[in-house]
């Protein structure tokens, strides 16, 4: 008994209390990252944004989780129920999951593998079959069109991003996200690799459907789009997926580009703010960029959108992946 | 091979659709994203205006003007009160004529923000629409100030309008236009140079200039396909002859150019409002015409014959001796027009309404053909289409 105490059962509880220490936080920072943006926008368009729950509105997100919850779960009668109720759950999942490894700080990372950076590819890109199945277990017309964008666009944004990746690889020598930060110290990957910062930042618009993007939830076309069937629980889990991905977009740029939890230079005071604070703080300036981008700019039309993806994000990002590859063979900067 | 039976995928856009303006109902055939076919269908808000305005006595059909296109409101009661003024062969007083000059002007950047932003909207930019939306309230208290009421103002009144502005409304009217236009031009700066709105109204929905003609489109629909024909030069009413103002002209009759037209379109309102105020002569706003006016309330108490009149006008009622008569205003849509029959009773014997939206739904089949549902949307936004005025 004592070993299968030691042996399972211990590791087990420590593994589930490290998840809901990342699960936890991560809730509450979607819902305030709901509230924030209702508010930046609404400054951005001269109005207040949510102010009568609570003192400036503070509980608003609350009380939208908690209308929510105690709605009626509606599964229209054509729905496949089986495929409908799990779409949802799919989105979810996936977008709780890639949050494994992500590095917060030094050492302070649930799953420390060596293909970080792979894992995360594909929970991203599995992501859209929470749609397409939402879209076609929903026997909606709107529906049915909006998984029918995510599924034509999907694979315009991600080859882009997977080159990118490739630079940022080629530059740091590894696929672990902790090594891959530490590269970057002294130089963040933003300085060399700026322009696939900014191609980064556009496809992942794209990859987490938001402005200008939003195309499978076009709200004046398709009203919105593939969940426009779901209700309650259903429908929030959809829009926690959606927010959830947001934060860990934001997160794998802030990896990526802008030097995880590196101060910006290595100079006293900075260096005395603790490693997650600043994660969080340049996770916080990455969703700015999200919610300014939807504030400000008109939506693409999905052809628009794959060829944005195929005609100048992908040539662009492989030119520069032969660059960088060039630049460190050539001046024999390839890291060891 | 068998043959395979291939049915196009049907949807419903509207009547309850964030993009359909209004009650539209349009049934659209398509392949994949591709629309092979609209078909509009209307009628959803019709209210029987038409035939209302036969049982009311001319004064009291005003209101139902403001009631049709609800953002072009004084434009159409202009129409009306044409129509009823050319049957009665009345003389306006000048001043009358500037002040509809101003507030069909006000009415003209009501109706073309409204539409601007909606059409952001339905591209995808909603801050247009909010930062817009607040302008519109600052003119809708201007309505209010004259009128008394925000919308449905019932102020043009058969030789005149109902009262004098208020004081100070000018100088008011003034402060406004100066502080609007570097707002416009914020909002212009975040659309017409925006890559995005360019990408999505550029060659979308492109109506030529001989088509525009044949489908008997008017107003900034007809000028972005490069006729220049407005009423207010064509045919000028009021006192826009005396008024200096320019047409702006499309190039190829996209949504791109509807929208453009409209953007200079308020840029050309907000001068002659300008000029209105700068030109505006003192002077009585309404007709003396005590068969017209209703007379002084101090008079009424000293002179029978004001009483007499009083008394008419309030049971019976303007006689209109009996004519037929087309006026014809630049509304904010296009031309919009009131086909007045009159018998000689107090009461009109049949009212047409020319409404310039209905005549733009109807090439909406022409205009989506081959185009992506997404342009639906845009070549929706860019007609500017308001339900109440085209089922009436």
């Amino acid at each position: 008994m004592d070993s299968l105490w030691t042996g399972t059962i211990w590791p087990l509880a420590v593994i589930v209390f490290y998840i809901l220490l990342i699960a936890v936080p991560l809730m509450v920072a979607m819902a305030y990252l709901t509230y924030a943006e209702r508010k930046i926008i609404g400054a951005m368009q001269l109005r207040q944004g949510p102010m009568t729950v609570g003192p400036y509105g503070l509980l608003q997100p609350i009380a939208d989780g908690v209308k929510l919850f105690f709605k009626e779960t509606v599964i229209p009668t054509g729905a496949n129920k089986i495929v409908f109720v799990m779409a949802p759950m799919v989105t979810f999942i996936l977008a709780l999951v890639g949050w494994a490894v992500i590095p917060f700080g030094a050492g302070i990372v649930l799953a420390d593998i060596n293909v970080g950076i792979l894992y995360l590819l594909a929970i991203s890109s599995l992501g859209v079959y929470g749609i397409i199945m939402a879209g076609w277990a929903s026997n909606s017309r709107y529906a049915f069109l909006g998984a029918l964008r995510s599924s034509a666009q999907m694979i315009s944004y991600e080859i882009a991003i997977g080159l990118i990746i490739i630079s940022v690889l080629i530059t740091a020598g590894s696929l672990n996200l902790s090594e891959i930060v530490m590269a970057q110290d002294g130089l963040w990957y933003i300085i060399p690799h700026f322009p696939m910062f900014m191609i980064f930042m556009v496809a992942i618009l794209a990859e987490t459907n938001r402005h200008p993007f939003d195309l499978p939830e076009d709200e004046s076309t398709l009203v919105t789009g593939y969940n426009v069937e779901y209700s309650s629980m259903t429908f929030a889990l959809f829009f926690l997926g959606e927010y959830m991905n947001m934060i860990l977009m934001s997160a794998i740029a802030v990896i990526l580009f802008l030097g995880g939890w590196l101060p910006p230079l290595n100079i006293f005071p900075l260096t005395l703010i603790p490693g997650p604070i600043w994660f969080i703080l340049k996770v916080c300036f990455v969703l700015f960029c999200f919610i300014w981008a939807r504030a400000t700019l008109p939506r693409y039309r999905y052809d628009q959108l794959m060829r944005l993806g195929w005609k100048i994000l992908l040539p662009f990002s492989l030119l520069w992946v032969v660059l960088t590859s060039g630049f460190l063979v050539y001046f024999d900067m390839l890291p060891r | 091979m068998n043959e395979v039976d291939l049915r196009s995928f049907t949807v419903n856009f509207g009547p309850q659709h964030p993009a359909a303006h209004g009650v539209l109902r349009l049934v659209l055939e398509m392949d994949g994203e591709v629309v092979e076919r609209a078909d509009p269908h209307i009628g959803l808000l019709h209210r029987g205006t038409e035939k209302l305005i036969e049982y009311r006595p001319y004064l009291q059909n005003i209101p139902y003007f403001d009631r049709l296109d609800y953002c072009s409101m004084l434009c159409q009661e202009h129409a009306y009160v044409l129509a009823v003024e050319k049957l009665l062969a009345v003389d306006v007083p000048e001043r009358a004529l500037y002040i509809r000059v101003l507030m069909d002007e006000m009415t003209r950047i009501l109706n073309h923000l409204l539409n601007i932003a909606t059409m952001a909207l339905d591209c995808g930019a909603m801050t247009p629409l909010l930062w817009m939306f607040e302008e519109r309230e600052k003119l809708m208290t201007f309505y209010e100030r004259v009128s008394g009421a925000r919308m449905h103002a019932n102020y043009y009144r058969f030789g005149g309008v109902n009262r004098d502005l208020p004081a100070g409304f000018a100088e008011d009217v003034l402060a406004w236009c100066d502080q609007f236009e570097p707002l416009f031009a914020d909002m212009d700066r975040l659309l017409s140079d925006n890559r995005i709105f360019k990408q999505r109204t550029v060659d979308i929905g492109v109506v030529s200039a001989e088509d525009a003609l044949n489908l008997g489109f008017s107003g900034p629909m007809l000028r972005a396909s490069g006729v220049a024909w407005d009423l207010r030069k064509a045919e000028p009413y009021a006192a826009y002859e005396r008024l200096d103002f320019d047409i702006p002209v499309g190039k190829n009759g996209d949504c791109w150019d509807r929208y453009l037209v409209r953007v200079l379109e308020i840029g050309e309102s907000l001068k002659l409002m300008r000029q209105a105020i700068r030109e505006m002569p003192k002077g009585p706003v309404r007709t003396d015409d005590k068969k017209m006016t209703p007379p002084p309330r101090a008079e009424m108490k000293r002179s029978m014959e004001a009483l007499i009149h009083h008394f008419k006008l309030y049971t019976e009622g303007v006689h209109v001796p009996a004519g037929e008569v087309y006026a014809a205003v630049e509304s904010g849509k296009g031309e919009f027009a009131v086909y007045l029959v009159a018998d000689g009773t107090n009461r009109p014997y049949r009212c047409k309404i020319r409404s310039p939206g209905y005549v733009h739904l109807q090439a909406l089949d022409e205009m989506c053909k081959g185009h992506q549902l997404a342009d639906v949307v845009a070549v929706i936004g860019s007609m500017d289409i308001v339900f109440g005025e085209i089922d009436r």
